[in-house]
């Protein structure tokens, strides 16, 4: 049953900030700053400090986010949106962009996670990125992250928002491609990159036709003037922006770089490329809500994005022996869920939302507890490698135990109620969308559970002179905070708590009459959980695990192996008729114009080679060409007289 | 008397003097045609003179001749000086300036 | 008319036959031939003056300036009858014919209205006539072709200046050089006799006799000894020479007789 449109959208009307919000801006500059400091000082002269500055600056961003959070608490339901401008930024002809922030719940929401988060990442990585020679300018890139992510989250423009946009997406490149001298890293960053350019002429194209259709990119402006703009611009908006989203949260059809960025360090595949960067895109749909109130259509295209992508990401990660590809293929597959959510209009926003809290708490502790395993398992990635650890490191066991509960939605961890409610809202939008997120819910269930059984039980596959060993306490602690964040982080649905903090942003949500009673799906969805758990066990538990993965598979894992054949895909669509079409152009370059151009001067050489033999040296001919000149002269001037 | 025929004389030796430049190789008798041309000029000019009924036609013949003359003087110097040197009088020899 | 009807031809057939002379110096000759009938035909046409000055000028001081420099030159230099440039003669007698012919048309073509005739003009006479009109309207034009004259001048003088490479040798270099080369290639000392010393005949083709008897190769001009019309000496003349004269006072046998 279609969400009926709502006349009447929340508008962003924020009020002046005063008192603890005028220090919004400084949540950003302390970031910025550490990375500008350390990148200017340089690797070498900073190494001594520069992690300590670096995880100083989001902490203290962290406290003020704290902060500026109770005040908001403070202020009544109907007040809650505060707004910052600096400076002018843009001011030409009609057109204007002020340097200017919009702090109300839902960024509230994004600024803790991503400062807090961010700050258990930094930690961590002291101790990770320890022998690591340019471990100062790891920091200052993930600073620089932090910053543009923060940027993106306060911005109360759509120009300020692609600023942070870019942002992230430089910090990606060059925390992806932090390894250098590694091919493969520097080519999944590029590859990052690139793909997330496609992502971004639609946020470019989406900013630019947001301009031209009201005059404004600020979210007040254009929340204010939504339902009076064309059913088609909306949607194509709408459209737009979620190929931005595609883009930057690593949705099919620009999914395919998200498993190579795992080449980069694991605290960045747990910052960006789980809990925050790739949540970007879900909070430009959420935050660009009343565009895609006007518009069933880019609706319908979120939804279905957000679907395929989610059995999408599930599928590749069943398949996959790389520990981080296949948390990278959940990743996929949960954004997946938001997305949907996103995309079922205000009955799903505030769950999209949830989710993506708690899948950061709980998708971070288990990138970081990866990354334990793989400090103690002398930087190996390969699950079959692994087996029988959770008695040698028991702290990352037991953080990665209660992150897989939550994700595969255990009660009472916090995926349980996030997920639930998604799947809830899927039901009662439409029996196909329910039927798909209950699928998900199964084949997560399903790999999750291979996951843990390959990695910590079962007997021990080790390499010859593998000793693996607990984790220092930098990196457990911020292991243990996280694993208690996943626990408790359902909390926030006490009460509606989360739907109606998020209400003056993203509008009432609807009275929906479920055609299923809520207790009986939660319990269809654990069951379907459980099966997936027992087919894991069964395939994979209770069978000798292969050190070397079998070549003889079915024609699904080797699909599931080759990412659903999604490079292939993309190489023939577009990567070689683009060589083609460029080699053609080179080949028309060189043998079309360059032999007009060299052809010309050739002609005008073997022109001048054969007229010059007219130079005889010979003053008798020159002579005879005087003589017929002269006769020439004598006809015309006959012509002229007798004509 | 009529003109005309004085003119197409002048007409036939002018011809005559312009085949001889063109044909012959000795440098001295190149120059005699060259005479030839400007002499066979002269007649025309006096006859034009005769025509009009007044002399500016004769002085221009005079000056004529009197370019002429200078212009023998140094053109046979210079053939001499090329000739000193090149131990040549023939045009075809100096035909450096070529492709 | 009479005398254009007589002299036109003979100057056609001239002005060709400077055009087919192998020998430079009969196409000068010729060229003196065509340049006395205009001349003539000057007069003809009531210009006295331009026909004394075409003499006394073109005539006499011109073509002479051609003949002396033709005899400098090479006066047996003579063009070969072989083209070098290809197609340069057919080109030239074709381009030229047509030539000549436009012209002539165009000249018979031009209407040129009744002849006015220098009875007018020459009223004070031909020179008066000419003296008024150059030293009014045309006296610039005299005053510059007064200087192209001295210009002219100067240049031929400059042109024709050999300059010396070595100083100029004086008397005694040319006397003690005379003295090195009888010391080392056994030259004659003394100065070359007189002409006609060892003369037998006061011929230009018969070669003087060596005190040995053997005809003196240097007493011969080059030209005739190459165009092989030298006389030889009579071998009994030598004899008779050689043996000196039976009576001291006979003289009877010295006379040179061709005996060959």
């Amino acid at each position: 049953m279609p969400v009926p449109l709502h006349e009447s959208v929340p508008v962003v009307d924020p009020s002046a900030a005063s008192g603890v919000f005028s220090l919004l801006w400084v949540i950003i500059a302390l970031p910025a700053l550490g990375a500008t400091v350390i990148l200017l000082l340089g690797n070498r002269r900073t190494s001594a400090w520069a992690h300590l500055l670096g995880c100083a600056t989001v902490i203290a961003s962290f406290v003020i986010s704290v902060v500026v959070f109770i005040g908001l608490l403070g202020r009544s339901p109907g007040d809650r949106q505060v707004g910052q401008t600096l400076w002018t930024w843009v001011q030409a002809g009609s057109f204007r962009a002020d340097m200017a922030f919009l702090y109300d719940p839902l960024s509230a929401v994004f600024l803790l996670l991503i400062t807090g988060v961010g700050s258990l990442i930094h930690i961590y990585s002291v101790a990770y990125m320890e022998h690591d020679v340019r471990r100062a300018r790891f920091f200052a890139y993930l600073n620089l992250f932090v910053a543009s992510m923060l940027t993106l989250v306060l911005a109360n423009n759509y120009l300020v928002l692609f600023l942070g946009w870019e942002g992230v997406g430089l910090a990606s490149y060059l925390l992806i491609g932090f390894w250098q001298h590694k091919p493969s890293a520097a080519v999944a960053a590029k590859k990052a990159f690139v793909v997330n350019r496609v992502g971004d002429i639609g946020m470019a194209l989406g900013t630019m036709l947001t301009f031209a259709t009201f005059g404004t990119v600020s979210f007040a402006g254009v929340s204010a003037a939504a339902d009076r703009a064309g059913d088609t611009t909306m949607t194509v908006l709408g459209l737009l922006f979620l190929l931005a989203a595609c883009g930057k949260s690593a949705q099919v059809p620009l999914q395919s770089w998200l498993l190579d960025a795992m080449e980069g360090p694991t605290p960045v595949s747990a910052l960006i490329h789980a809990a925050t960067m790739v949540t970007a895109g879900v909070y430009l749909i959420v935050r660009s809500n009343f565009i895609y109130q006007q518009t069933e259509v880019a609706q319908t295209a979120v939804v279905v994005v957000g679907g395929v992508t989610l059995l999408w990401g599930a599928i590749i990660g069943c398949a996959k022996d790389d520990i981080k590809k296949v948390l990278a293929g959940s990743t996929m597959s949960q954004i997946g869920y938001m997305m949907l959510a996103a995309g079922l209009g205000p009955a799903g926003y505030a769950f999209a939302i949830f989710q993506l809290l708690t899948h950061g708490f709980f998708k971070a502790n288990m990138f970081l507890g990866a990354g334990s395993v793989m400090h103690g398992m002398d930087d190996d990635v390969n699950m079959r490698h692994y087996g029988g650890l959770s008695k040698a490191m028991p702290i990352t066991f037991l953080t990665f135990a209660v992150g897989y509960l939550a994700i595969i939605g255990i009660p009472p961890f916090a995926g349980f109620w996030s997920k639930d409610k998604i799947i809830e809202a899927a039901f009662a939008h439409n029996l196909v969308t329910g039927l798909v997120t209950l699928v998900g819910a199964g084949v997560t269930a399903f790999y999750m559970t291979r996951l843990m059984l390959l990695t910590y039980l079962g007997k021990k596959r080790w390499e010859k002179d593998v000793h693996p060993h607990e984790s220092p306490k930098t990196m457990t602690v911020p292991l243990i905070v996280l694993a208690l964040l996943s626990a408790v982080g359902g909390l926030l649905i006490l009460g509606g708590w989360i739907t109606n903090w998020l209400d003056p942003i993203v509008g009432q949500e609807p009275e929906v009459n479920n055609q299923i009673n809520v207790v009986v799906l939660s319990l269809i969805v654990l069951v379907t959980v459980v099966v997936g758990m027992l087919i894991a066990w069964l395939t994979v538990g209770r069978n000798e695990v292969p050190r070397t993965a079998p070549s003889r598979v079915s024609v699904f894992t080797r699909a599931a192996r080759a990412d659903l054949y999604g490079d292939a895909i993309n190489e023939g669509l577009f990567m070689r008729p683009g060589d083609r079409f460029v080699n053609g152009l080179v080949d028309f370059d060189d043998h079309g114009v360059d032999a007009v151009v060299n052809g010309t001067g050739g002609a005008f050489g073997g022109m001048s080679s054969t007229f010059r033999r007219v130079q005889t040296g010979f003053v008798r001919s020159y002579a005879l060409s005087v003589l017929g000149g002269a006769v020439l002269v004598v006809l015309a001037l006959l012509a002229v007289n007798f004509a | 008397m009529s003109a005309s025929p004085f003119l197409v004389l002048s007409a036939i030796l002018f011809t005559i003097g312009c085949i001889g430049v063109l044909t012959r190789r000795n440098a001295i008798v190149v120059f005699m045609c060259v005479e030839l041309m400007l002499n066979a000029s002269n007649l025309a000019l006096v006859t034009f003179s005769r025509v009009n009924g007044n002399l500016d036609g004769q002085v221009a013949a005079f000056f004529v001749m009197v370019v002429a003359a200078a212009e023998v003087v140094v053109g046979l110097a210079i053939i001499m000086t090329i000739f000193r040197t090149r131990r040549s009088a023939s045009v075809d020899d100096a035909s450096l300036l070529k492709y | 008319m009479v005398a254009f009807w007589i002299l036109a031809p003979i100057m056609v057939v001239a002005a060709l036959g400077i055009l087919f002379a192998r020998k430079a110096v009969h196409a000068a000759l010729l060229l003196a031939i065509v340049m006395i009938s205009l001349a003539v035909l000057y007069a003809v046409q009531d210009a006295p003056f331009l026909f004394a000055v075409q003499i006394i000028v073109y005539t006499g001081a011109i073509l002479m300036l051609f003949l002396f420099v033709l005899m400098l030159v090479g006066v047996d230099a003579s063009d070969s009858i072989v083209e070098t440039i290809k197609g340069q003669r057919v080109m030239a007698t074709v381009v030229g014919l047509l030539f000549g012919v436009i012209v002539v048309f165009g000249v018979g073509q031009v209407s040129l209205g009744v002849v006015q005739g220098l009875s007018v003009a020459n009223k004070d006479g031909n020179v008066p006539g000419l003296a008024q009109l150059l030293f009014s309207r045309y006296v610039f034009a005299f005053e510059s072709t007064s200087a192209l004259l001295i210009t002219a001048a100067i240049g031929a003088m400059v042109l024709a200046h050999r300059e010396r490479l070595t100083p100029k040798p004086t008397q005694a270099d040319v006397a003690a050089q005379r003295m090195r080369d009888y010391a080392e290639h056994g030259t004659h000392l003394g100065p070359l006799p007189s002409p006609g010393v060892f003369a037998r005949h006061n011929a230009v083709d018969t070669p003087a006799l060596l005190p040995d008897g053997t005809p003196s190769d240097i007493s011969v001009s080059r030209t005739l000894q190459s165009r092989g019309t030298v006389r030889t000496a009579p071998s009994t003349d030598v004899e008779r020479l050689t043996r000196g004269p039976e009576r001291p006072d006979d003289l009877s046998d010295l006379d040179g007789k061709d005996e060959s």
